[in-house]
């Protein structure tokens, strides 16, 4: 099925144990689907990872996406927060030619963008930024004039606005219904796994 | 598990090995098939002290495919048991047949030691990467505390849900370890809790209102039927709201081929009839199916006036071919038993008279109805199987022409009767699936159909069958050639066989060298008592078909065109020669 593409942010809780990131990235490849970023992180819980999975895909592509992510025993919790208001922030490191006479025009920059210069050498200093992609897109197009020598950039994270986003969906109807549905019947639930279970899906069908 | 006594309930200290006896008895496993080496020998050690029979394969590939027959003729898991390196590679053709199919089985494998996992030790090979996409879950077990809850948690992922091969990889200093065995504190646990999704009542009864409106309704019905055990809950839906049903390859079984409301297979090589039905249908219930393209044809032009309600328990199966209009996903039994009290009776003579006048034409090019020219063709042997069984046989099939013509020529009445790889279309599956279901099975009578091509892929299994004593009949339907490639390369590649002549040893003589009876038969009139002569002999017997070498499965629609664009039968009793 031919869509129109558009980036989908994915925010997925996996059980930290070896192998889970090589599944997840498994998945995209094996179904064709490019990340454009991922990033993944310890969370408030122990044992349990939070990654940030950015892929330019259709509509459709996206809920089954999230539907196989799901499929993943290690999975927690998947959520296509594309249409949420989330924040979502990247961090890069640009490394750019700095020489006497353009020092001066580097601060101002650095000044506007909220940025900081984090290391100064003789011939280059490395800027540090914080923000939402566009943001750093924009010093980026501004710096590339002067030079840049070497640039890293972290995937997107992103968090939803709002409080008690992981509260949700704990009713005891979905447990109830979890429970005759899956052939799960006789499994015990582990508290605290509810805690990440959202009942709203927006990418569900 | 039938013998509680030799089970006592406090924990006590096991090897890593005997452990994973310990569980394979409780988890109720009578029959393990698998070939032993360096890294799995703790477990077959500790294999002398169980009650658990095992079954030594000729090759793993066998393994694999003896539980995934004995999974879908028994309904339960299947377990397959190999050593590291080759023995686990080995498993991989097998794996990916049973995740295709949905069949729950679980792979054991031995492991080098953890101390020099990752060193490219002697017969190391990383099978949980390898598996990781043609598995539904697979562990690495490096310690014997982990195995018991590894093994009880395979085991429930294989069958729950949508179900699937398991892999769990036991290194050997896993398994020669000691730990305490506790099996209630190894019981699996709900890590995650899974949304819900199942259907509303509202849900239900916008669908119940759908069928209701609907004309021309076809009900596609699959493997998921079978799986959920809801053959009876269809058969009421369509009697209900007099529904014609068609059905995908895996699907055969699911609904009695002989009930008036059975249109027959559907897809690539389903009668005319099925497809046109299809085609101009006003709605499709698709019930535990996945609009595999072999079932649709070209996307684009796939019936296109029907609405269509997907009923599925995978959610990722929703809008992956088909955009459907109502998905229903869970368990299929459980949601058509909430359906069913809102689903209106209905009668659809209109649309039952325009589904029998297509079917008209259809019967005269039927082989069955040609006039006898002496020559010896797989449908009737096919066909004569079915009669002289009366149907009730366990069909066991390889991939490929043959396949085709059984599913055309036999009829099947109940669930689990058809034994095919469809998914994964595996060439060599049909002897080592047959001895898993016979296993799974012991007192059905248990055929294997197979072309000359695969069945030489895994013949080595006949060994496995004496050894055993297993009373399996083998139908080879030996063309000479490997025939369904034969068919494209006569249809689209202008008849050139490239690779497609095939020599074939002397079955006969094949089979008496591994002590099972031999019959070959070349006229139609031998069919039936060769068929009789093997069935009524007590143990294995093979007859090899020797059938009309170019003969063709029709109908047949080409990969990716129009459903109600196919390739007939010429028949010298139709006038037109040629079909649109």
């Amino acid at each position: 099925m031919s869509e129109r593409e558009k980036p989908h942010t994915f925010v997925v809780y996996v059980e930290n144990k070896p192998g889970v990131l090589n599944r997840i990235a498994s998945l995209f490849r094996r179904r064709g689907y490019n990340i454009e970023s991922l990033t993944v992180g310890h969370t408030e819980h122990a044992n349990i990872s939070r990654m940030t999975i950015v892929s330019s895909i259709g509509e459709g592509a996206a809920q089954r996406v999230e539907a196989n992510i799901y499929k993943l025993v290690n999975v927690l919790s998947v959520k296509d927060v594309t249409h949420a208001t989330t924040i979502s922030r990247s961090l890069a490191l640009i490394k750019v030619e700095a020489l006497e006479e353009s020092r001066h025009r580097l601060m101002e920059i650095v000044r506007v963008f909220r940025a900081r210069v984090v290391d100064l050498a003789p011939r280059s200093l490395i800027i540090e930024i914080t923000g939402a992609e566009d943001k750093i897109h924009a010093l980026v197009d501004v710096l590339r004039p002067f030079g840049i020598l070497e640039m890293v950039r972290t995937g997107q994270v992103v968090m939803r606005r709002g409080a008690l986003e992981r509260a949700e969906g704990s009713s005891p109807k979905a447990v109830q219904q979890d429970a005759r549905h899956t052939g799960q019947k006789e499994l015990p639930a582990v508290s605290g796994a509810n805690a990440l279970v959202e009942a709203e899906h927006p990418g569900s069908v | 598990m039938k013998d509680q006594s030799s089970h006592s309930a406090a924990p006590r200290t096991l090897t890593g090995a005997e452990i994973i006896w310990a569980c394979l008895e409780r988890l109720g496993v009578e029959h393990i098939f698998g070939y032993p080496g360096g890294a799995i020998l703790p477990t077959y050690d500790a294999l002398t002290r169980s009650r658990v029979h095992h079954v030594l394969v000729r090759h793993e590939q066998g393994a694999t495919h003896m539980a995934d027959g004995y999974a879908r003729a028994s309904g339960r898991v299947g377990v397959a048991l190999a050593t590291s390196g080759p023995g686990a590679t080995n498993m991989v053709t097998g794996i990916a047949t049973a995740m295709m199919d949905s069949s729950p089985i679980v792979c054991i494998t031995g492991q080098v030691g953890s101390a020099v996992l990752g060193s490219d030790a002697f017969q190391e090979t990383d099978i949980t990467g390898i598996t990781l996409p043609i598995t539904k879950h697979n562990y690495l077990v490096t310690r014997a505390e982990e195995i018991a809850v590894s093994l009880r948690e395979a085991f429930h992922i294989a069958a729950s849900d949508r179900p699937g091969p398991v892999l769990v990889d036991i290194t050997k200093d896993a398994q020669l370890g000691s730990c305490e065995f506790d099996w209630e504190a190894a019981a699996p646990r709900a890590h995650r809790q899974v949304p819900d999704f199942f259907p509303t009542a509202a849900k239900l009864a916008e669908a119940a209102a759908m069928i209701d409106e609907a004309q021309r309704p076809v009900i596609l019905a699959g493997h998921g039927i079978i799986l959920s055990g809801a053959e009876e809950e269809v058969r009421r839906l369509a009697e209900t709201a007099d529904i014609p049903i068609a059905l995908t390859l895996l699907g055969l079984g699911a609904f009695p081929a002989s009930h008036a409301l059975n249109l027959g297979m559907m897809g690539m090589h389903g009668e005319a009839w099925v497809n046109q039905a299809i085609q101009e249908s006003d709605l499709l219930i698709a019930l535990g199916m996945r609009f595999d393209d072999r079932v649709t044809g070209k996307l684009n032009t796939y019936a296109q006036k029907a609405k269509k309600i997907h009923v599925e328990i995978d959610r990722a199966e929703i809008n992956k071919n088909v955009h459907v209009d109502m998905p229903l996903i869970g368990d299929l039994r459980d949601i058509l038993r909430r359906l069913l009290p809102s689903v209106k009776a209905a009668r659809h003579s209109a649309w039952w008279s325009q589904i029998h006048s297509s079917q008209q034409d259809s019967a005269v090019r039927d082989i069955q109805n040609l006039p006898d020219s002496g020559h010896l063709y797989a449908a009737h042997v096919i066909n004569d199987l079915w009669r002289e069984t009366k149907g009730e046989a366990i069909v066991v099939t390889d991939v490929g022409q043959h396949q085709m013509w059984e599913a055309q020529y036999y009829h099947h009445e109940k669930p689990r009767t058809l034994i095919t790889s469809g998914g994964l279309g595996t060439m060599g599956f049909a002897l080592p699936a047959a001895i898993g279901a016979k296993f799974a099975r012991p007192d059905a009578e248990v055929w294997v159909v197979a072309g000359d091509g695969g069945f030489q892929m895994t013949m080595a299994e006949l060994a496995t069958i004496v050894q055993e004593k297993l009373n399996v009949k083998i139908a080879i339907i030996n063309n000479g050639y490997l025939g369904m490639v034969r068919q494209w390369q006569e249809f689209f590649y202008e008849g050139r066989y490239a690779g497609t002549p095939l020599l074939s040893p002397d079955y006969v003589k094949l089979a008496e060298a591994y002590g099972i009876p031999g019959l070959m038969v070349t006229e139609r009139s031998q069919v039936g008592p060769a068929l009789h002569t093997s069935r009524f002999h007590a143990g294995a017997a093979l007859i090899d078909f020797r059938v009309e070498q170019e003969d063709s499965v029709y109908p047949m629609v080409p990969a990716g065109a129009d459903l109600q664009a196919m390739i007939r039968r010429p028949s010298p009793l139709v006038e037109r020669p040629t079909d649109e």
